[in-house]
């Protein structure tokens, strides 16, 4: 039975994939809160449309909505990818409100943000579930890879057999620590970069063109 | 058989007490039972009652992922205000039987804590030990 299930799906996968060759793939750019996923998007976004995907900020749970930028081109060795990104609240497992008061805000502000976040994180676990095709996992370099939420979410993609690129971000800082990413996640490539100042990016391209072309 | 609305409380004494924190300790036979929506509820009324929930053998990563995703859903103001839960990194894959890889089976088996966010901090995580501090509501 498993076998069968196996065979089906590989052949599904395959025929779909001859089919919708020319579909764009929608990428979904994954992480924990304040990792730098939106400053990615936007800098990809920017690099080859002209156009910013959403608002960056330090307070975490800045995005709370997934945001799609649509067929963005990406040309690397005379090859042309086409992808949709989709830039996803940073996911957890927890949300106190009264985090956000710290960011001078009020209660009411900060309750209201607290609930936005809330559902973003369910939708951001739903899209990852139904609705990408391949995954950006982004990290910050100088923080602690080894959490519970980095552990599930890459098995969780893992689980859906999606193609993912995990990127070592905030370079730029002192305290990144690269290797403890690739140390953590041993069985994919990590790429460093600094999504604000624009550092590794054409590797970063090179490999999104491989993994998702 | 554990019947369609399982409940760990069918005969334990009261835990209302501000005496302690109650440990759920559930084993992988009472999980097979279940369905996906019925473990997490499980979960999430044990660890919504202040309760510390231990699974034996863990949770797939698309219940993980539900897990989540409900547990979201369920977060208010002043009240509940998200789960923390551990378990051990996954076994890699080069552990996998042959037989499993053939079959595309993927082992789940892994020890898994969960509590209420608010009430259970994890001090130290690595490959062999998780060390939890545990404090009252």
């Amino acid at each position: 039975m498993g076998l069968l299930t196996n065979l089906k799906d590989s052949i599904s996968r395959v025929t779909d994939g001859l089919f919708a060759a020319d579909e764009p793939k929608r990428i979904g750019i994954y992480g924990p809160p304040n990792a730098g996923k939106t400053t990615l998007a936007n800098r990809i976004a920017r690099d080859w449309t002209g156009d910013a995907v959403g608002p960056e900020s330090h307070i975490p749970h800045e995005t709370r909505r997934a945001r799609r930028k649509e067929n963005v081109e990406i040309e690397r060795n005379g090859r042309k990818v086409t992808i949709d990104i989709v830039d996803t609240p940073g996911v957890t497992t927890k949300v106190d409100y009264k985090e956000f008061l710290d960011h001078d805000m009020d209660k009411d502000d900060a309750v209201r943000r607290s609930r936005e976040a809330t559902e973003g994180v369910a939708e951001a676990m739903h899209w990852l579930r139904e609705d990408v095709d391949g995954v950006i996992y982004v990290l910050d370099s100088t923080t602690d890879p080894f959490t519970q939420v980095n552990t599930m979410l890459i098995g969780i993609i893992e689980s859906q057999d999606l193609p993912a690129l995990i990127l070592a971000n905030k370079t730029d800082l002192p305290g990144s620590d690269v290797q403890q990413i690739a140390n953590a996640f041993p069985q994919h490539e990590t790429i460093p970069l600094s999504a604000l100042e624009g550092e590794n990016m054409d590797e970063v391209y090179t490999k999104i063109a491989e993994y998702f072309g | 058989m554990p019947g369609p609305t399982p409940d760990v409380d069918d005969d334990a004494p009261s835990d209302d007490s501000d005496d302690g924190v109650r440990i759920d300790m559930i084993s992988g036979a009472r999980m097979d039972g279940l369905t996906g929506m019925e473990k997490i509820r499980l979960i999430l009324d044990g660890v919504r009652d202040g309760n510390i929930v231990i699974l034996e053998e863990g949770l797939s990563p698309d219940e993980e992922s539900k897990l989540i995703e409900v547990t979201m859903t369920e977060i208010s103001p002043d009240d509940f205000t998200g789960i923390e839960i551990e378990t051990y990194p996954k076994a890699k894959a080069g552990d996998q039987s042959f037989l499993d890889k053939l079959m595309g089976r993927k082992s789940t088996q892994k020890l898994t804590v969960i509590g209420p966010a608010n009430q259970i901090e994890t001090l130290h995580k690595d490959e062999n030990l998780i060390s939890t501090l545990v404090s009252r509501k």
